[in-house]
């Protein structure tokens, strides 16, 4: 477990800077003389012709580099938020998605976290765990943020949360569950408003189970998310498997598997088709004629952003989640009405999770009465799970997951005429993630 | 080995590689002639989807919005061409790639601002929303057929521009001496920004009818793209019927690969292992059939012939 | 003019040197990170321009090596080994011989073909990398800690690990204008404007461009070995195609055949990504046509814009 470190807050008194500066020097002495001595390297000799022309190229490119460090001084007192998700390319939606419920859940505030000034600095991480790793470093280091949260997927987070905790900086993570940091790499600085991957398919293989289903079909992409999808699905349903198939990450046509499914013959499928896949394979498996006929049962594939792109292809399709749009809580009704007033569309689970970051943040900071070095009061307020959650109340784990309840969800149409998912029973009450005994942090 | 079954998967090899035909007609041409590495084909896809997707949810016509998509769309690309393009030709490969490499960043961001970023809702058109009985016990949807019919049409009908027509005549010229064509007076520049416009409307229809089965959404011509380069590196470089040719192959391989490469290596390796590695070979196999064909014919399996 | 382009060339160095002091005055460790990935980015593109730019061999899975450096680190480190002196000669090794295997079937076609072979075998590791689960699969694994160098070179010091990269990049810019100023360098560019002539005056110009092939690969085995280290992540997603385009690019952008080129195209090509996407979420729209601009109105990339950079690249 990192150390809590003093926090590292710019201020906007002289003297401090000045302090700083010095800092800053002493800092740059205790350079490894080698390294400077290569920087003196090229050319030197070639000095005597210098023209003014060539100054001023020179000056420009010192100016450049001034210009980019000029910014930091300018650091502010508020708390401030970074908030990295993907928001250019394909998953660009699911960004949108997240930013819009952390603005809805900053006006509900009335634009206070904990009663200070806040200010969100968004990261668009395109996907890649490089680029989410440098842009944490920007956040803790350039903009001194006190707290990063967001992040979509798991290989991003698995690169940014130890990158975050262990600057002793609070990472609140709104969506991806990887098991090793409900595992073996839990901290006492990373907490998570959604779920640990697991816990969904464990819940729709409950209901299987509890159905006296057998002869199931399972299909995901064959990457590391779809395979530990099955196994957690399989974690709780016992019944026969007809066949596993793992199919190309990013795949658009499915016809083939669609054929070799039929030709098995199962009693139901059971598949983890996320994002624009999912999109395609809903489509594809309505138009091969069987929706009517076998029952698809899917976790992290018929959602709110999918629902609108493949309409009645998703009719009759069971879903299992913690969180649903029709989730009956003041909290989520308010949350749902407003966010459709303000933005025009439904919300999804990946909102709501970043709706309830922004809260667990603002109870933290509340917690300790806007006293952002007390890292520790903020870890034990935020363990208390102290706020009015969109999915009601629920508990923390030792690890920091949530134990909260699953839903099983049906793809209906609604009053309006629009798809839309409804919350037909509660398969687990006060569901805990299978990895926590791994977890050794004790509270 | 159940052979309906076998039947039914060279059928879906078949529609995926008529689909990816579409789009390696228009690319190889344009290659072939123009010399011209275009990787914003696969934007010209999407916009073709969009434009038919956007169509067909305002007028409920689809015939109407695959037409409106194809004008649209060699509209758009004779604008690019005009554009961006026209001056690249004399250009080394590799600013066409890069500037081509900008274009997909622009049009992705472009529909994205547009459309937005979430996929749009498309159907299948009502009347081909059934099923063909092709053989006894095999329902294949009608909507796939259709696409299967098109593209072969699509093929014949190209075989007679190029091979019958003035227009096919100056293209063919065009691909083995264009200085020549230049030098006899016709209009290389017109020929041009036709034919990139007529490859623009080829993979606005390969767009346009992949909609209602794919999704619609930003970025969705990368994916394809890549494939269609395959296709027309083994079909060989300006060849509309290596094109054809090459497609199908890689439609059949990646198709079956998909479907049967896990039971048979089930059968030699044990289920287990099967299960990792089926998935990841069928996923390769066709970059090795690339690898391999390019490794013992460089120039493809027909090769436009150049002088 | 030639001392002109000495002299930017110097400045640049000079700029790239005295990041780390900057930082530390403006308080700044921020710029640190940000520059490092760029560098390691630079190593990648001005390995890639060696066989790119002055063999004229368009390699588009230059990813491909940047991953298996990448694993390099990652599979020892896994398995307990944190030591640089066996990862980073192993990223070298590996990489140099993947390139070797790679070239040899590849380097039998040209052209398109050659671009298209390139990119099937980098297609091929990718999508073995996403399926080896006991290496992460695609969700890739952790560093646990970067490489140790016997306490001598302590790659946790963020000025340290800057400062290697730094000279990494320097080293391997020296190692650069060496081999192309060398009779090995004379052939590869010779071979590339008129290779029958070549083998018809006598030189084996298949071994020269595999050699040279081999080199390109195990730079890129090295910088995917900082990489790791800079992530202190393993991806399989360090291999996908649209990383060896991103490669490509900036070696373009740069000034392909110029030795500084890539260098100045990754600078610009990163730092354009992270003031963009800072300032507006439809980023792309306007990095797209910047890029079409850049083709259109300069002709030997952002290296020919600058002060006396008209001559031949020395």
């Amino acid at each position: 477990m990192a150390h809590l470190h003093p926090p590292t807050r710019a201020h906007a008194d002289p003297g401090q800077r000045q302090l700083r500066r010095l800092d800053g020097v002493l800092e740059s002495r205790r350079l490894p003389a080698a390294s400077i001595r290569t920087t003196q390297w090229p050319g030197m000799r070639r000095t005597k012709e210098v023209t003014v022309r060539q100054l001023r190229i020179v000056l420009v490119l010192l100016l450049i580099v001034g210009l980019f460090a000029g910014q930091a001084v300018l650091a502010a007192e508020p708390v401030k938020i970074g908030f990295i998700t993907s928001l250019s390319g394909p998953a660009g939606i699911i960004g949108k998605h997240m930013k819009d419920s952390v603005e809805l859940a900053l006006e509900h505030l009335g634009r206070k976290v904990g009663g200070l000034d806040v200010e969100v600095i968004y990261g668009d991480d395109q996907r890649k765990p490089d680029v989410g790793k440098q842009l944490a470093d920007e956040m803790l280091k350039k903009h001194k943020v006190n707290f990063v949260s967001g992040i979509i997927w798991s290989n991003v987070m698995l690169a940014v949360a130890p990158t975050v905790t262990g600057a002793g900086t609070i990472m609140v993570g709104t969506n991806a569950g990887p098991h090793e940091l409900a595992g073996k790499m839990c901290s006492e600085l990373y907490f998570t408003t959604s779920w640990q991957n697991d816990q969904t398919p464990e819940a729709m293989g409950k209901y299987m189970q509890d159905q006296g289903l057998t002869d199931v079909y399972a299909m995901a992409p064959n990457y590391a998310a779809g395979k530990d999808m099955v196994s957690g699905f399989k974690r709780y349903f016992k019944g026969r498997v007809v066949d596993e198939v793992y199919t190309k990450l990013g795949q658009q046509d499915y016809q083939a598997e669609i054929s070799q499914l039929r030709g098995k013959n199962p009693k139901a499928v059971f598949v983890f088709y996320p994002g624009d896949m999912g999109i395609q394979f809903l489509k594809q498996y309505a138009q091969a004629g069987l929706r009517e006929q076998i029952p698809l049962y899917s976790v992290y594939t018929v959602d709110e952003i999918s629902l609108p792109a493949v309409g009645e292809a998703a009719l009759g399709n069971y879903e299992t989640r913690y969180w649903s749009p029709d989730l009956k809580n003041e909290a989520n009704a308010k949350y749902v009405g407003d966010f459709k007033k303000k933005f025009g569309y439904t919300p999804s689970f990946y909102g709501a999770q970043s709706y309830d970051g922004i809260l667990l943040i603002d109870s933290a900071v509340r917690a300790v009465r806007g006293d952002l070095g007390n890292k520790k009061g903020m870890v034990a307020a935020m363990r208390k799970a102290d706020f009015r959650s969109t999915r009601g109340k629920f508990s923390f784990n030792v690890n920091h997951t949530p134990i909260q309840n699953f839903y099983l969800l049906r793809a209906v149409k609604g009053a309006g005429g629009d798809m839309e998912m409804q919350i037909q029973k509660t398969v687990f009450e006060n569901h805990k993630d299978a990895y926590y005994q791994e977890c050794p942090m004790k509270w | 080995m159940n052979w309906l079954l076998v039947v039914e998967q060279c059928l879906n090899g078949l529609q995926f590689g008529v689909m990816l035909f579409l789009m390696a007609a228009g690319l190889t041409l344009v290659f072939g002639i123009m010399n011209l590495v275009n990787l914003a084909h696969g934007s010209l896809y999407m916009v073709g989807a969009y434009l038919a997707t956007a169509a067909f949810n305002r007028t409920g016509s689809f015939l109407a919005a695959v037409a409106f998509a194809l004008a649209a769309t060699l509209a758009i690309g004779m604008l690019v061409e005009v554009i961006a393009l026209r001056t690249l030709y004399e250009r080394d490969h590799l600013d066409q790639v890069l500037a081509t490499f900008g274009l997909i960043l622009f049009f992705n961001e472009a529909v994205a601002i547009v459309w937005g970023r979430a996929a749009l809702f498309t159907a299948v058109p009502r009347a081909l929303s059934g099923h063909l009985q092709v053989l006894p016990g095999i329902p294949y949807p009608a909507y796939r057929a259709v696409i299967i019919l098109v593209g072969l049409a699509v093929a014949l009908l190209l075989y007679v521009v190029v091979s019958r027509t003035r227009l096919g005549m100056l293209i063919r010229a065009g691909a083995s001496n264009r200085t020549m064509v230049g030098a006899l007076g016709v209009n290389i520049r017109l020929l041009y920004t036709v034919v990139f416009g007529f490859g623009a409307a080829l993979a606005a229809l390969g767009g346009a009818m992949a909609g209602p089965i794919y999704s619609v959404l930003p970025g969705m011509g990368e994916e394809i793209l890549i494939q269609v380069f395959v296709v027309i590196v083994i079909g060989g470089i300006g060849s509309i019927r290596g094109a054809l040719v090459g497609a199908v192959v890689v439609g059949m391989v990646d198709t079956l690969g998909r479907a049967f490469l896990k039971p048979m290596l089930s059968t030699v390796l044990g289920p287990s292992a099967a299960d990792n590695a089926g998935p990841a070979l069928a996923s390769m196999l066709i970059y090795i059939l690339m690898a391999a064909v390019l490794f013992f014919r460089p120039q493809g399996l027909f090769p436009a012939v150049r002088s | 003019m030639r001392s002109a382009r000495a002299l930017t060339l110097l400045a640049g160095f000079l700029v790239l040197g005295l990041v780390p002091v900057v930082a530390a005055l403006a308080n700044q460790p921020f710029y640190l990170d940000l520059f490092r990935r760029i560098m390691i980015f630079a190593i990648a593109a001005v390995s890639l321009d060696l066989i790119l730019g002055f063999g004229g061999m368009v390699s588009f899975g230059h990813a491909a090596y940047l991953g298996i450096g990448a694993y390099a680190v990652a599979i020892p480190a896994f398995y307990g080994i944190h030591s640089g002196l066996v990862q980073w000669p192993l990223a070298l090794a590996l990489s140099g011989l993947a390139a070797l295997a790679i070239g040899a079937v590849s380097l039998r076609t040209s052209g398109v073909s050659f671009i298209m072979i390139t990119l099937a075998f980098a297609q091929m590791l990718y999508y073995l990398g996403i399926s080896i689960n006991a290496w992460g699969a695609d969700d890739g694994m952790r560093l646990a800690r970067r490489s140790q160098f016997g306490g001598v070179v302590d790659l946790a010091n963020a000025y340290v690990f800057y400062y290697v990269v730094f000279g990494v990049l320097v080293a391997l810019l020296w190692l650069g204008h060496r081999l192309i100023h060398a009779r090995f360098g004379v052939v590869i560019r010779a071979a590339k404007s008129n290779e029958p002539r070549m083998r018809a005056i006598g030189f084996a110009t298949f071994r020269y461009k595999l050699a040279a092939f081999v080199i390109a690969g195990a730079g890129g085995g090295l910088a995917g070995a900082l990489l790791t280290n800079q992530t202190e992540y393993l991806t399989p997603s360090y291999m996908h195609w649209t990383r060896s385009g991103d490669i490509m690019v900036m070696v373009i952008l740069g000034g392909m055949g110029t030795l500084y080129g890539p260098v100045l195209g990754a600078v610009a090509f990163l730092l354009l990504e992270d003031i963009l996407s800072a300032w507006t979420v439809h980023w792309q729209v306007v990095l797209g046509p910047l890029l079409v601009l850049v083709v259109l109105y300069a002709r030997r990339g952002l290296y020919g814009l600058l002060p006396g950079a008209g001559a031949r690249d020395g």
